[in-house]
């Protein structure tokens, strides 16, 4: 599982480019695409172990405090 | 035409008036699992009496669904070739999100085996089937219908049962007490044992509708289809299957604000089969509604008490593991409970069957509650990805993968558990036995047929294998002063590898594997292979 940066230069891209597919969409269609950009994401790393790591710290990590 | 169910007679026994004396084993429940336990032990010489509360075979068709590993188990039971040639034989699996088709599979794309990944075929006809052939057995198996356990006690080294009949109660002692009795196990009730799991919010309605056409329409076929959003049904779900006698199973998520009676009922159904077959003719054969349940006994096995099948173990029935599974723990046990009464093997080979079973009904829980939670979402973020999984199946072969209506039973295997000797081959020690087509002095056969209900050695090529007492030999392309057969197709040489030696059990699953093995190696895994310790 890799959390260091390995975007490189394209970081800012990349986010832009997450941004830009949201653009227009009400919350439901968000979750939608989200929903299946996790899918297609989770296919493409296709291994279980490194899943697994993933979905425990996004999932131990604390929600936004007021 | 509707089945008959005529009722077995019921028998004044001997019990009520004498003592019977102490008997090997009793077995508690004649559904499909205490029935070929019973033939299983009687096939290896062991005498047991069967007791049932009811005298009718299951009343609805319930488990349709028979997988190639238990028709293997079937076939050892002397029943295999019967169920089948009644059977409707299928393989593919086709999932549809509204109309459309998004996803098929195909559960045996190639040839060489005797029993296909599936036949449909009504409980009532394999527990009729069952029947008839434990009536074989007059002097092994001793079955008793309107025979209901109402009490037993655990003496440590022997078990006794009072049972009640319509001519009043009486008492038995066994030195094993098997309990069969189903999903609702009075036993495991009485010996307060937790049962504990997941159970399923949403009802299914289960309906048998007889008709002349079929409702796969000019795809006539057999397959199983499984809709998410049928077009024809306002709910999550739906299934249909074919069964012999124009019998058509259709399943239909109900959801969980349902009430249960008032579904079960024509008023209620008729509708719904209509929005599916429109103004065919049918006959509605049988109806239900179900709530599902995944749970399993910790152990299986206490002193003196077997849990086998439903009462040790229940799944929801997408993926039909239920019987499935419960056929397989009665291979585990039959031979292994034989040799123990015959002094082939020491008690605690018995602990192999709560080893080997806990963990093969564990993964079968697991693929049924997987399969089940993602048909009834809990909340909308689980509706969310599984809606997404379906959108995108369409389009994108890796969420085809992702579908989950049911995997279906597959032969468990046993690979690391404490019988087996680790080796290296193609087919792995704890594997079941894979079917290849032989020719033998008789005529055309297969692999399963041959190798039977005992230990075996299996063998390719001029190399004699070794005679060791108690393990029967099968060669493969050789002549030798044992029973040979040829390899005609290849298949068999190709599964299993032409230079390797393999120890089957009497369950067909594979113990260890060889290359140029000393007989004493063969010996340590037979040893091994029934609980002795070297
Ligand atoms: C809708 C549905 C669909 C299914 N589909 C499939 C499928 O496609 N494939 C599959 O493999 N499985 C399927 N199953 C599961 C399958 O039906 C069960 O796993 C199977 O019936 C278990 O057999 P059993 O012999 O353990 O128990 P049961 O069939 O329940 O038999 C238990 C017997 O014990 C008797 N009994 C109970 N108490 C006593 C007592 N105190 N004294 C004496 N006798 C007693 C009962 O009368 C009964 O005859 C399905 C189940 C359902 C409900």
């Amino acid at each position: 599982m890799i959390l260091k940066d390995n975007l490189g230069p394209d970081g800012d891209a990349f986010y832009n480019a997450l941004m830009d597919a949201h653009e227009g969409r009400d919350e439901s269609e968000s979750h939608a695409l989200n929903a299946r950009l996790v899918l297609m994401m989770a296919n493409q790393i296709g291994d279980l172990e490194v899943l697994r790591s993933l979905l425990e710290i996004a999932a131990a990590t604390p929600q936004k405090q007021d | 035409m509707a089945y008959d169910y005529a009722p077995f007679p019921y028998v004044p026994p001997t019990g009520l008036t004498a003592p019977e004396g102490r008997h090997p084993v009793v077995i508690v429940g004649a559904g499909p699992i205490g029935l070929a336990m019973a033939i299983d032990l009687a096939q290896h010489d062991v005498k047991s009496v069967v007791l049932d509360d009811n005298n009718v075979v299951s009343v609805g068709s319930r488990a349709i669904c028979w997988a190639k590993r238990t028709l293997e188990i079937f076939d050892r039971l002397g029943v295999g070739e019967r169920m089948l040639e009644k059977g409707v034989t299928w393989k593919v699996g086709r999932q549809f999100h509204g109309a459309k088709e998004v996803y098929s599979f195909d559960l045996l794309p190639e040839p060489g085996h005797k029993y296909p990944a599936f036949i449909n075929l009504q409980q009532y006809y394999v527990e009729q089937y069952l029947v008839e052939r434990a009536q074989e057995f007059p002097g092994l198996i001793d079955l008793r219908f309107l025979n209901k356990v109402t009490d037993h006690t655990d003496h440590g080294t022997y078990v006794e049962l009072t049972v009640e009949t319509p001519d009043g109660t009486y008492a038995l002692e066994a030195d094993y007490y098997i309990a069969c009795e189903g999903a609702g196990s009075p036993t495991r009730k009485r010996m307060e044992l937790a049962f504990e799991g997941q159970t399923f919010e949403e009802h299914f309605l289960i309906v048998d509708v007889e008709m002349e056409t079929s409702p796969f329409g000019d795809h006539d076929t057999p397959e199983r289809w499984f809709w998410f959003a049928p077009p024809f049904h306002n709910g999550q779900s739906a299934l249909l299957h074919k069964q012999p006698d124009n019998i058509y199973r259709i399943d239909l998520q109900l959801g969980p604000e349902t009430d249960p009676k008032e579904e079960a009922t024509e008023a209620r159904v008729i509708p719904r089969i209509k929005a599916i077959v429109g103004d065919t003719p049918f006959r509605l054969d049988w109806m239900s509604v179900y709530k599902f349940r995944c749970a399993k006994l910790e152990r299986f096995v206490h002193n003196r008490v077997l849990f086998v099948g439903d009462s040790a173990h229940v799944v929801s029935p997408f993926g039909a593991r239920g019987g499935n599974g419960g056929i397989q723990d009665v291979d585990n046990l039959g031979w292994k409970l034989a040799s123990v009464l015959q002094g082939d093997a020491p008690a605690t080979l018995l602990e192999t069957y709560n080893e080997e079973r806990t963990h093969g009904s564990a993964e079968n829980i697991l693929n049924s509650a997987r399969a089940t939670n993602f048909m009834t979402p809990k909340s909308p973020i689980e509706a969310l990805f599984r809606d997404e999984v379906l959108n995108l199946a369409s389009d994108h072969p890796f969420a085809r993968k992702l579908i989950n209506s049911g995997r279906l039973s597959n032969p468990c295997s046993l690979e690391g558990k404490s019988l087996q000797t680790p080796g290296d081959a193609p087919q792995h020690p704890g594997w079941p036995l894979m079917d290849a087509p032989l020719v033998g002095p008789n005529g055309q056969t297969w692999l399963v047929a041959e190798t039977k209900g005992q230990f075996t050695l299996l063998g390719f090529g001029q190399t004699a294998l070794p005679e060791i007492t108690g393990i029967a030999r099968l060669g493969i392309n050789g002549q030798h002063d044992y029973p040979c057969f040829d390899d005609i197709e290849g298949h068999a040489a190709q599964r299993y590898g032409a230079d390797h030696i393999y120890l089957i059990r009497p369950d067909g699953h594979i113990c260890a594997a060889f290359r140029s093995p000393e007989p004493k190696e063969i010996q340590a895994a037979y040893d091994r292979a029934r609980g002795i310790n070297a």
